[in-house]
């Protein structure tokens, strides 16, 4: 109990709040990496993950390819983009994009290629093109489950941005690995605790966009 | 291949270590996730805010998690307690989705038979609704077990001993073929602990293994949620 009020004093204590190094500062570029990473991995992932979903094929590949990802030890990526690229952002940034990748594509393919085959046997019956079948049809048909893996995604890179201060780049993880390092639980703490609210909301905020989908999807739409 | 040729030893008790840590943590997952999927299948009103709170727990980043669960378990944060306290805490998360799917999806007619057959409630948990929703539950488990050795070698940031030394050590003095080593074998460990559950789950439900061999694709259901975890 004692070094949860440690910490609260430690993040309320103006020097490690504001300022380049103060913890708000941290913070926004936690959420920075968090952000640029996701949508790396949304621009290369959702083409990618449209086309083959489309085209129904390489379904084994798409889903072991995601199987093989949820192995890999995320310190392991980071640790060795750190190595092959030195200190700096690029390493980290490389690392959360390949992490984030696997789960960006694997909803886009489920959601493209799990549309009804009825909804897309009618919509080419109905003239239309096959642009017009994937982005009228498919697409918002898959987008509860593109979004899921978005959200797995951006959630994961939250959690591996951690990681990025072992590799000398910035983000929340600067306190806990300074913690670490000077023995000072307060601090370690007080990130720690930083970083937990960050994941909830951002979980929360996807939940909220979630039901908002959902609440316009259009087999929704149909049934109502 | 040379430093890993002269690091056998290294290697090896880094691998027994990293599974010293998953395994129970996995095995906690299992025994832990049952009964909680269990009241969210049979309370439907429990369902939306168990699964609300599982999500949640799963979304919180390890390494904050390793540091902050000493204050509530008391040990400290090196203390192997803590870790498998947290993978568990990660497994149950995750595995209470799946096991409240699986149990849902047992069919109402079997369990309806079973009741009018003079089964209990315990025996027909057990004996029916339960062997029933096995493969799903192997499933959800597979999913469990390969991300839980994954996420291990996160406290060797710590200072506890798993795989995840290999890549600390690796990463600190530069030796590229110890972090590849590290990554290598964590996967490796992840491959086998999947592979043993699926034997595991061949000798516990014999008569899966027909449907298996039958080439039972398994339904476009089962890879959405595996994308959604």
């Amino acid at each position: 109990m004692n070094y949860i009020i440690a910490a609260w004093q430690w993040l309320a204590e103006p020097v490690n709040m504001s300022g380049p190094n103060g913890w708000e500062a941290r913070m926004v570029e936690h959420l920075w990496y968090t952000a640029v990473a996701t949508v790396v991995a949304c621009l290369i992932g959702i083409p990618l993950g449209y086309a083959v979903g489309h085209a129904h094929r390489f379904r084994t590949a798409i889903v072991s390819s995601t199987g093989a990802a949820r192995a890999l030890p995320t310190l392991g990526v980071v640790t060795l983009f750190g190595l092959l690229l030195g200190i700096g952002l690029e390493a980290p940034m490389l690392a959360f994009v390949l992490l984030a990748l696997p789960s960006i594509l694997a909803g886009a393919y489920a959601g493209v290629e799990g549309a009804p085959r009825d909804a897309v046997d009618a919509a080419r019956a109905m003239g239309m093109t096959e642009w017009q079948i994937l982005f009228r049809v498919e697409a918002p048909l898959g987008m509860p489950l593109l979004l899921g893996g978005i959200r797995s995604a951006a959630l994961q890179v939250l959690a591996t941005a951690t990681l990025a201060a072992y590799v000398g780049a910035g983000g929340l993880g600067r306190f806990l690995f300074l913690g670490l390092k000077t023995q000072n639980y307060p601090m370690m703490v007080a990130s720690s605790l930083v970083v937990v609210g960050l994941a909830i909301v951002v979980d929360l905020g996807f939940e909220i966009v979630d039901r908002l989908v959902r609440r316009s999807h259009p087999t929704r739409a149909v049934a109502s | 291949m040379k430093w890993i040729l002269n690091n056998v030893g290294t290697i090896t008790d880094a691998t027994w270590a990293h599974l010293w840590l998953a395994l129970p943590a996995i095995v906690l997952s299992f025994a832990l996730a049952i009964p909680i999927a269990w009241v969210a299948s049979r309370f439907r009103r429990s369902r939306f805010t168990l699964l609300l709170v599982a999500g949640l727990i799963y979304a919180i980043p390890s390494l904050p998690l390793f540091i902050v669960l000493p204050l509530i378990l008391g040990t400290s944060v090196r203390s192997l307690i803590n870790v498998v306290a947290a993978l568990g805490l990660y497994g149950v998360a995750l595995m209470v989705r799946y096991a409240a799917d699986a149990l849902d999806a047992v069919s109402n007619d079997a369990l309806l038979a079973a009741t009018a057959m003079g089964y209990g409630a315990w025996r027909r948990f057990f004996g029916v609704q339960l062997p029933l929703a096995g493969p799903a539950l192997l499933a959800g488990l597979r999913v469990v077990a390969v991300s839980t050795v994954s996420l291990v070698p996160v406290s060797a940031l710590l200072g506890v001993n798993s795989l995840g030394m290999l890549l600390t050590d690796g990463f600190q003095r530069g030796i590229f073929a110890e972090v590849l080593s590290g990554i290598g074998a964590t996967v490796v460990v992840a491959v086998a602990v999947d592979l043993g559950l699926v034997a595991l789950g061949q000798l516990l439900m014999p008569w899966e293994r027909l449907a298996l061999r039958r080439g039972a694709r398994h339904s476009t259901a089962e890879d959405k949620r595996v994308v959604a975890a």
